[in-house]
């Protein structure tokens, strides 16, 4: 296997960018150090090269994998490609090049070290997407229902079929605040867009009133003989609460309504009046 | 009375009732409509007691002619009444589904006036928010026993699952603490939906488009530790109702003591949550592990040992089949061995075809070698090192709760002292202090 060199490929971000990276590594015979993308301020004294994105090469290993190595192998480097593992494109390289090598069975070496990096890494993809489906909460704001979450790994992808499965006839937004991403759909349209940033304006007093109802039923439904927070807190990790409306403190003061333990910190201080500008791009309002 | 209150007395009524699963049905949106479910069931939120909450679980009502004795509502128990309006809940239902709380409804019900019109009231809520939303969304609703077959059916077509409370785990019981209930009339529907579930499945392969009865299937729910059966009792029932009944899960419920009744607890007691943990665990290796009731617990053990897991409790009372090689093992014999579960088992299957597996390939695969090494070989050695001797092993399989509660109980004994097979004797004060971090 060809090996040693000291070279590090830099590409444009985009999985095509990172097909052509895999096709230069075998058009050169050489194993790059590292596959970083294009200005990520980084120092290094070691040669990079521009891999230029090229659609026809793209193209070429694309229709390879599934034929080497099955469609579900496809799926799992698509994937693999969304995860937040460090080095993912120098993995998912030495997974492609051990795949050509070796064809269907790749997904079987489990006990293989690549293999088995990127499939803990997708596991923790999967895993975090559908503790999203869980957790995620919508605001209506004149009739468009807004979410806003904070992934490790980019989920927005995965949730698409999801929502839209789910509510066909609504418009909806899901913010990704950790990659300034967001998946927007309107009847029967979806599609994923850069967005710097999102504001949202004060919920009316119909959200309000579900917001309390919902608040009132989760403080509720403790059965408090078996009052039990550390279960709680392994089934849902304490990074959800954040945007969750069990834990927003109440509108309305009622008994049952204030959160019945430990106020969730980040909350209390997080909660400025947000000011009253429409916020959703293009006529989502 | 304004929904909030409705909500609440409602919500509180109906908390004590275990199952909040979501699961069974695979389901998108109607064109036009809202809601869709999936197989594996999603959990929305977690309350501060860990249990899951995924759908929005209230009674219709809360008034209730019956007066069963471990039940807060009891026609003698004095507590505040209320009663939703079919269209109030479909309306609460539809906006929290909405906003993604939850996957969709659980209804059940005191019995008002009669069980006929209780039925009839949920028939009805459960009817708007499938016509008039068009709600695909998941409903799991309560048959109320004793109901009009024809109106079972009726909700049976309209709901994913159903399920009916068997309560209490022997008829004796149910005579003491529910006098107006019996086991005919609680097996009576029980049975009439697995009858409408069986012709169903027949109707749907000879028209593809024939309504769905309970797709989801059945379930039940019993109160463990109000009454005195063992758990061996418990378990044989559990595994009846799954062979008889094909009931798709058996929930049990640590009784939690809601009212000081000679006949009960009392009210000082904590819920025997050990034991319905204990109790849960025996239940997958029913399901999932092929294992048998009278495998896991006998007539001459009836209870379960409150230090170890029902699992390694068999595998430490059965040497004889261990070790086994893991790279020749069929995929039953891998599930016996603590420390590997089902997935895992999968894996060792799936990884095992590309190449012999050693013992640090196994970690990779998610199998818990702390527990598993001492049952198993890998191409005929055992892990490195590894010295097998009955404490260390026994050590190895208690989790660090019960190891801690073991030394807390038995301060005159040294560790080392422990035996293999002889079960320590816990008092039942023992068992509900070795719970913390167990469940």
């Amino acid at each position: 296997m060809p090996d040693g060199s000291n070279l590090i490929y830099q590409y444009d971000g985009s999985f095509e960018g990172l097909l052509c990276c895999v096709f230069e590594s075998y058009e050169k015979k050489e194993i790059p150090l590292d596959i970083i993308v294009a200005d990520t301020p980084q120092t290094t004294l070691l040669p990079i090269r521009d891999i230029v994105t090229d659609e026809e090469k793209a193209r070429r290993v694309l229709v390879s994998i599934p034929k080497k190595m099955g469609k579900e192998t496809l799926d799992f480097i698509r994937r693999a490609f969304l995860t937040c593992l460090p080095y993912k494109e120098k993995e998912i390289l030495l997974f492609l090049r051990l795949g050509y090598r070796v064809g269907n069975s790749v997904l079987n070496l489990l006990t293989n070290d690549t293999v088995h990096t990127l499939t803990k890494a997708v596991k923790y993809l999967n895993n975090e997407s559908n503790q999203f489906r869980q957790f995620i909460r919508f605001s209506i704001f004149q009739g468009a229902m807004v979410a806003e979450i904070e992934p490790n790994n980019f989920v927005l992808p995965l949730l698409v079929e999801h929502f839209r499965n789910r509510y066909p006839e609504e418009k909806f937004l899901i913010y990704d605040k950790s990659h300034g991403m967001a998946l927007i759909y309107q009847p029967y349209h979806a599609e994923i867009v850069a967005i710097e940033s999102l504001e949202l304006p004060e919920p009316d007093e119909e959200e309000y009133y579900f917001q309390d109802l919902w608040r009132l039923f989760y403080n509720t439904i403790e059965v408090e003989g078996r009052h039990n927070p550390k279960c709680r807190m392994s089934h849902m990790p304490k990074r959800y609460w954040k945007y969750m409306t069990e834990f927003a403190p109440p509108r309305r003061k009622r008994p049952g309504m204030e959160p019945k333990y430990e106020p969730n910190p980040v909350l209390l201080s997080s909660s400025p009046a947000r000011p009253d500008t429409p916020l959703l791009p293009d006529g989502q309002g | 009375m304004d929904v909030f209150d409705k909500l609440k007395i409602l919500t509180d009524a109906a908390k004590y009732d275990v199952a909040c699963t979501s699961s069974g049905t695979d389901r998108k949106a109607s064109s036009g409509g809202i809601g869709s479910a999936v197989s594996c069931g999603i959990c929305h939120s977690f309350a501060a007691d860990g249990r899951c909450i995924s759908l929005l679980k209230v009674l219709m009502t809360n008034s209730c002619v019956y007066d069963c004795k471990y039940c807060v509502n009891r026609r003698s128990n004095d507590t505040p009444r209320a009663a939703f309006t079919p269209r109030e809940l479909a309306e609460l239902t539809i906006n929290f589904y909405r906003r993604n709380y939850i996957e969709g409804l659980f209804l059940s019900s005191g019995v008002l006036k009669n069980p006929d019109y209780t039925c009839e009231q949920m028939i009805e809520a459960i009817r708007i928010l499938r016509e008039e939303y068009h709600f695909s969304g998941y409903i799991h609703a309560k048959a109320i026993p004793g109901a009009d077959s024809a109106l079972i059916e009726r909700l049976g077509l309209l709901v994913d699952r159903m399920s009916v409370n068997i309560e209490l785990p022997s008829q004796k019981s149910l005579q003491t603490l529910a006098p107006d209930k019996s086991k005919h009339s609680i097996l009576a529907p029980m049975g009439f939906i697995q009858d409408r579930m069986q012709e169903n499945r027949t109707d749907l392969v000879k028209y593809r488009h024939a309504p769905k009865f309970v797709p989801a299937g059945q379930s039940t729910q019993m109160i463990v530790g109000a009454t005195p059966e063992t758990d061996f009792q418990i378990l044989n029932l559990a595994e009846g109702l799954y062979k008889k009944y094909r009931l798709k899960r058996v929930f049990f419920s640590a009784y939690i003591p809601v009212v000081e009744n000679a006949l009960l607890p009392s009210k000082e007691s904590k819920p025997p949550l050990l034991r319905e943990h204990r109790l849960y665990q025996a239940d997958w290796l029913l399901r999932f592990y092929g294992f048998r009731a009278n495998e896991i617990l006998d007539s001459d053990h009836q209870s379960f040992n409150p230090y170890i897991d029902p699992k390694c409790n068999w595998a430490l009372n059965h040497m004889e089949f261990f070790p086994i090689e893991v790279n020749r093992a069929s995929y039953e014999e891998l599930l016996r061995v603590p420390g590997i579960g089902v997935r895992s088992a999968q894996r060792i299957i799936v990884a095992r075809r590309t190449g012999p597996l050693h013992f640090d390939g196994l970690k990779k695969l998610g199998v818990v070698l702390k527990r598993a090494q001492y049952f198993i070989t890998c191409c005929g050695k055992i892990a490195d090192g590894l010295k097998i001797t009955q404490d260390v092993a026994l050590r190895s399989l208690m989790s660090e709760t019960a190891l801690g509660t073991l030394r807390q109980n038995l301060p005159d004994t040294v560790p080392e002292q422990l035996s293999f097979f002889t079960n320590p004797n816990p008092t039942k004060e023992d068992l509900q202090k070795c719970l913390t971090g167990q469940i």
